[in-house]
């Protein structure tokens, strides 16, 4: 599904990625651990086509395409979505109309038709109750005002209505408590099917309960310095990222 | 008044076209024949105005000035040209006109609203002039006002509204008003007056478009007399032809504990200029004044605003937002007075540009002349650019460069389109940015 291959990326002069090699089959769920600043979102957005990102070597295949040469829309609708660490609030743009535009540009590109206001309401009214998502927020502007949490479910919320191949979840977990972090994970894993694969960037053991990964990898200075089963993320709880800095310094 | 004609370039030939009106107005009522000479007298005195001029500093209206603009001679409208400027959905009477000449065929007039008397103002000067006299031309201060002075001395026909004390009118009046393309570029000057009495309430649309491109002239003056007690809406939609000049005035005068509210909306003009003015005359009124204007190419929209805080208690809330592509440029002048004896003034002035480009322009400044000491005036200018992470996280969710950037532009218009009262007009009005915009979501309701 996903083929990453020694992809190096700069912001500015600085080089954040610095050769990232990464294999996510279709079915998988890889968790990506580190420390702050070793590149996880820099990876995420370079995935999404953030612009301030410049690739400077290296490839990424997708579905056998080459990825870097969509746009952030074409991406969305080839079925990546980023669910964004720091979700962009948007006055004046209703979170509904938002969505439904949204999903309409997808449902489009892949040659569904597209949805009218009763049959969109009907489609996210299970959704919303899926990520126990209050109503009222629908009628507001795209997470002006949002709580921390309230933002994160909206992520979450967009996920399950756009139903994405590849998810990119950011720190998702962060600033959730604990039965908004089971929601949300239950929204992460109605979607888990042989056919759709995730990324999930998190700090956290506990979301790794809920949502577990087949494989885990360790990002540290824009490389991914160690990678294994769902065991490497209780490892790391245990003993922080000390432990495979130091290692690799030894090594 | 011979000694006029000797004046030179177009400020001559519209005091020759004065001359001549004058010879045939020996049935209009006295009164009002003194206030067109003084009228005339005034734009004689301050001619078309230049850049030298501190009210029009960015606002070249050379080509107004260089342009031998002539009276239209009679065009047909058909009624589907004509109705794609009348805001559907309203189904109170319309009152329409086509290069200043009323059209009876354009216009429905035949069911009267109970309480309100609609006509064209030519009627009104024959049939009942002493209605008029205390207001015609009465209330805005057209003696440094060129354009106001041009319209007053030479207007011609127009619109008058009259809502009796008392009376809620449940349909909004429209008033409209066509440019077509003429032989010769043609200059016309409507005039409006809208008279809501005492505990009323009423809403007013006027819109002032352009059918074909026309490379005409409209200098409009409106003048709007709000009762004690009453409330008007007055919506202002002006989309000339994108080579058309476009000049208006439109004057409020409230009256004691009244509202009024202002939606000012331009999108047409190569230049465009209009300037609303706000007098709270009485106490405890309460003004709204906003604004949203589009400009592309190389356009130039100006809107000037004034309220005039004469008396205590009143409150005035402004918001002008305005969007500027190409090379467009943009002028917004915010004036705000507060007298002596206005005290408990409350005066809140927003003002907010949007530059889709890197070579559109705006020039704005607020004015603030505060002689009284216990009120609360607040203003603030900024001017940005659509917000690149806003940008990419609509992209990041399928939706496409061209719809993020309309649904970011429509969005920052909500401050003004949001706050219309009055559906069919929120909705249009919607509707038309979202057509002067890329993209393909102009359909869905957006406000
Ligand atoms: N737009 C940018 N401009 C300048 N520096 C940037 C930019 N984006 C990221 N960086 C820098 O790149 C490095 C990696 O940032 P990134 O956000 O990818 O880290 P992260 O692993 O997601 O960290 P965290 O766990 O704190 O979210 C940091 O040093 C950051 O300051
Ligand atoms: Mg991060």
């Amino acid at each position: 599904m996903l083929e990453i291959k020694n992809l190096r990326a700069r912001v500015g002069n600085k080089e954040i990625l610095k050769g990232i090699d990464l294999v996510v089959k279709t079915g998988e769920v890889h968790a990506v651990m580190g420390p702050n600043g070793s590149g996880k979102s820099t990876l995420a957005g370079v995935l999404a086509g953030r612009a301030e990102y410049e690739v400077i070597e290296g490839s990424v295949t997708y579905d056998g395409h080459d990825l870097l040469a969509l746009e952030p829309e074409e991406r969305a609708r080839e079925g990546i979505f980023l669910a964004f660490q720091y979700p962009v609030e948007i006055p004046g743009v209703n979170n509904a109309y938002f969505l439904k535009a949204a999903l309409n540009a997808v449902r489009k590109h892949r040659g569904e038709p597209e949805l009218d206001a009763m049959e969109f309401m009907a489609l996210i009214r299970g959704k919303m109750k899926l990520l126990d998502m209050d109503q009222a927020l629908m009628s507001r502007p795209i997470n002006e005002g949002f709580s921390g949490g309230e933002k994160k479910r909206n992520e979450i919320f967009q996920m399950a209505v756009l139903e994405p191949t590849l998810a990119i979840l950011d720190e998702t977990d962060s600033g959730l408590d604990i039965d908004a972090l089971k929601v949300v994970a239950n929204g992460v894993n109605a979607l888990r099917s042989p056919e759709r694969s995730a990324i999930v960037v998190t700090h956290y053991q506990r979301l790794l309960n809920y949502i577990v990964p087949d494989y885990v990898h360790v990002l540290s200075e824009g490389r991914i310095v160690r990678s294994g089963g769902k065991e490497l993320a209780l490892e790391l709880e245990d003993k922080g990222y000390g432990w495979i800095e130091t290692a690799l310094e030894r090594a | 008044m011979a000694t006029l004609t000797t004046s030179g370039g177009s400020v001559g030939s519209y005091l020759t076209a004065f001359d001549r009106l004058e010879g045939g107005r020996a049935h209009e009522p006295a009164w009002l024949r003194a206030i067109r000479r003084s009228a005339a007298g005034a734009f004689e005195r301050l001619g078309i105005p230049t850049t030298r001029d501190e009210e029009w500093r960015f606002t070249n209206v050379a080509p107004i000035a260089d342009n031998p603009f002539v009276s239209a001679p009679p065009v047909a409208v058909s009624e589907e040209a004509a109705a794609r400027f009348v805001v559907p959905g309203i189904g109170g009477p319309v009152v329409a006109f086509v290069n200043g000449r009323y059209s009876r065929e354009l216009s429905t007039l035949d069911t009267p609203l109970p309480g309100v008397t609609t006509t064209t103002l030519a009627d009104a000067l024959e049939r009942d002039p002493a209605r008029l006299e205390p207001h015609l031309g009465r209330h805005l201060n057209f003696t440094d006002r060129p354009f106001a002075a041009l319209n007053t001395a030479l207007f011609e026909d127009g619109a008058l509204v009259v809502v009796a004390d008392n009376t809620v009118v449940e349909q909004a009046i429209q008033l409209l008003f066509l440019s077509t393309v003429t032989p010769a570029p043609s200059v016309s000057h409507p005039r409006v007056l809208v008279l809501v009495g005492r505990n009323s309430q009423a809403r007013v649309i006027e819109t002032f478009a352009g059918i074909g491109p026309s490379r005409g002239f409209t200098n409009a003056v409106t003048e709007i007399v709000v009762g004690a007690g009453a409330v008007v809406d007055h919506y202002r939609l002006q989309r000339e032809s994108e080579s058309a000049f476009h000049i208006g005035h439109t004057q409020f005068q409230l009256g004691r504990s009244s509202t009024s509210s202002s939606h000012n909306v331009a999108f047409g003009g190569l230049i465009a200029r209009h300037d609303a003015v706000a007098v709270l005359g009485d106490e405890g009124a309460n003004c709204t004044l906003n604004g949203l204007y589009l400009a592309d190419g190389v356009r130039l929209i100006d809107n000037h605003t004034e309220i005039d805080h004469a008396m205590p208690h009143g409150t005035s809330h402004e918001i002008y937002k305005g969007i500027l592509d190409g090379r467009a440029r943009g002028v917004f002048n915010g004036r705000i007075r507060v007298r002596p004896d206005a005290q408990k003034t409350d005066a809140k002035q927003t003002n907010k540009t949007l530059l889709l480009s890197d070579d559109a322009q705006v020039n704005t400044k607020p004015q603030l002349e505060i002689f009284a000491n216990d009120v609360k005036c607040t203003h603030g200018a900024t001017v940005g650019q659509l917000s690149e992470e806003a940008l990419f996280y609509l992209r990041a969710r399928g939706i496409g460069l061209d719809d993020a950037r309309s649904l970011l532009v429509r969005a920052f218009a909500t401050d003004v389109t949001g706050k219309i009262a009055l559906e069919p007009v929120r909705t249009e009005l919607d509707h038309l940015l979202a057509a002067k915009l890329p993209g393909t979501l102009a359909e869905m309701a957006f406000v």
